[in-house]
C-alpha cells in the first residue's frame, strides 16, 4: 500500500546508466487530485524519475507503490496494462500518431481498452471540445499547428480518465501563449477528475502551476513542501 | 542590501579593523558602489550597541585610535538566520542573493539550500500571480505576467549561480 492518503509513492529509487547514477536513492509522494512539479537542471534525473513512477523503466532498486500495487514488481506486461487504464501521459512533441485524425488519435486509448468505436469518438469528440481544438476531429496531426497539436495530445491523455497524468515538459515546444493555455487546461481537468499530475518542468512559469514543487539534483530528490 | 549584515558576515572569519573591513566589502560587493568610511563606523557603532560585535583590541597610532572589531555569538546567529531568510521577490534583488550566496561560501555554510529555499519563496509568490491570472480579467493577466516575467528573470539567475556554485566557491575561497 502507498503511505496515508498518497495515490503514487516511490522509496529509496536509484537507477544507473553504465557508471553514471541518473537516481541516487529518490523519494517521491503525490496524492489524488495534486499537480507536483519535477524542477532541477538538464540531466538532474528528472525524466528518469518520471519513467520510474510510471512504470515505464525499472529501478535498479527502491520500490515504486501505485494504489495497492508493487509497480516494481509487476511484470512488463502488468506495468503496460496499467499504464493504458489508470495513467496518462503528455510529452514535449512527436506523440501523436501521424496517419491518424485527431479524433482517431484521442479515441485510440480508449478503442485499446475496449470501447466501442461509437462511444469511443464521442467520447473523444467531448475532450477535444473541452480542450478548445473541437475543429481538427478530421485533421491529421501533420495538418494543425503545434499548439493544437499539444491540446489534442493532452485531450488523448486524459480520455481514459487515468488518475495519474505524466507529463515531460508538455508545452516545451509552444510559445507563451498557447503554452498557458495548455496548462491551465491540463490542471483544470486534472482536478476536475481528481487525477494527480506529475509536471516535469525546467521552468519556473510552468512549475507555478503546480501545488507544490521537488527539486532533483545529481539523481536525488528534496522536496520543498513547507519550507516557506 | 543590508550592510550590517554584510560586514558582520566578513567579521566571521575572524576579527577586523574597521579599514579591512570596508577593503573587505569593497573588494567582494561593492564594484558598483564602494563603502564610504562613515558607513563603516557608523554601522559597527550600530552593531556594538545592538552586541553583535565586541572591541577585540584598540591600537594606539598617530592617527585616532583603530578599534579591531570582532563578532559576538549573537552576532552569528543573527548572520545565519538573515541568510536562511529568503528575501522578499523584489526588483533589482540580484546584489542582496549575490552577497548572501558568497557569504554562505565564505563562512562554509550551505549556499545551493540557500538558493533552494529562495526558489521555493519566488515560486510561491508566481503559484499566487498565476492563481489570480486564472480568475481574474484580462487587466489581471497584464499586470501578472509582468510581475511573472521578472520572478522568472530572478529564478534563472538562481539556477545559473545554483550551477555554478562550485566555481564561485574556488573563486571567492569558500
Amino acid at each position: 500500500m502507498t503511505p496515508e492518503g498518497s495515490l503514487l509513492a516511490a522509496e529509496g529509487l536509484r537507477k544507473a546508466y553504465g557508471p553514471t547514477p541518473a537516481l541516487d536513492g529518490a523519494d517521491f509522494s503525490i496524492h489524488p487530485g495534486e499537480v507536483v512539479a519535477v524542477m532541477g537542471p538538464s540531466g538532474s534525473g528528472k525524466s528518469t524519475l518520471l519513467h520510474c513512477l510510471a512504470g515505464i523503466i525499472r529501478p535498479d532498486s527502491g520500490t515504486v507503490r501505485y494504489g495497492t500495487h508493487a509497480l516494481t514488481e509487476l511484470t512488463d506486461a502488468q506495468r503496460s496494462a496499467l499504464r493504458r487504464t489508470d495513467f496518462g501521459f503528455v510529452f514535449q512533441f512527436g506523440q501523436l500518431v501521424p496517419e491518424l485524425t485527431c479524433l482517431e488519435n484521442v479515441a485510440l486509448p480508449l478503442r485499446l481498452n475496449g470501447t466501442k468505436r461509437k462511444d469511443a469518438e464521442r467520447q473523444a469528440r467531448d475532450w477535444l471540445a473541452q480542450l478548445e481544438v473541437d475543429g481538427v476531429d478530421g485533421q491529421r496531426p501533420g495538418e494543425i499547428s503545434g499548439g493544437q497539436g499539444q491540446r489534442v495530445a493532452v485531450a488523448r491523455a486524459l480520455a481514459t480518465r487515468p488518475r495519474v497524468i505524466f507529463a515531460d515538459e508538455p508545452t516545451g515546444a509552444l510559445d507563451s501563449l498557447n503554452g498557458e493555455r495548455v496548462l491551465t487546461l491540463l490542471t483544470n481537468a486534472a482536478r476536475d477528475t481528481n487525477a494527480a499530475v506529475v509536471l516535469v518542468t525546467h521552468e519556473a512559469r510552468v512549475a507555478a502551476y503546480s501545488d507544490r514543487e521537488i527539486v532533483v539534483r545529481d539523481g536525488r530528490v528534496k522536496d520543498m513542501a513547507g519550507r516557506i | 542590501m543590508s550592510i550590517g549584515h554584510t560586514l558582520l558576515g566578513l567579521l566571521e572569519s575572524g576579527p577586523r579593523h574597521g579599514y579591512d573591513l570596508k577593503r573587505a566589502f569593497d573588494e567582494h560587493f561593492g564594484q558598483d558602489r564602494p563603502l564610504h568610511y562613515g558607513q563603516v563606523y557608523s554601522t559597527m557603532s550600530r552593531l556594538l550597541k545592538n552586541g553583535l560585535v565586541e572591541v577585540d583590541g584598540v591600537e594606539a597610532g598617530a592617527g585616532p585610535e583603530r578599534k579591531r572589531y570582532a563578532i559576538t555569538d549573537a552576532g552569528i546567529t543573527d548572520v545565519a538566520q538573515w541568510l536562511a531568510r529568503p528575501e522578499k521577490p523584489e526588483p533589482y534583488l540580484q546584489s542582496t542573493l549575490y552577497t548572501k550566496v558568497v557569504l554562505a561560501l565564505m563562512t562554509d555554510r550551505d549556499a545551493a539550500e540557500l538558493l533552494d529555499t529562495q526558489r521555493a519563496e519566488h515560486l510561491r509568490l508566481m503559484r499566487g500571480l498565476t492563481e489570480r491570472k486564472r480568475t481574474g480579467d484580462l487587466a489581471d493577466q497584464l499586470i501578472c505576467d509582468h510581475a511573472l516575467f521578472h520572478l522568472e528573470a530572478d529564478l534563472r539567475w538562481l539556477e545559473l549561480t545554483a550551477a555554478r556554485l562550485d566555481k564561485l566557491a574556488e573563486a571567492v575561497g569558500g
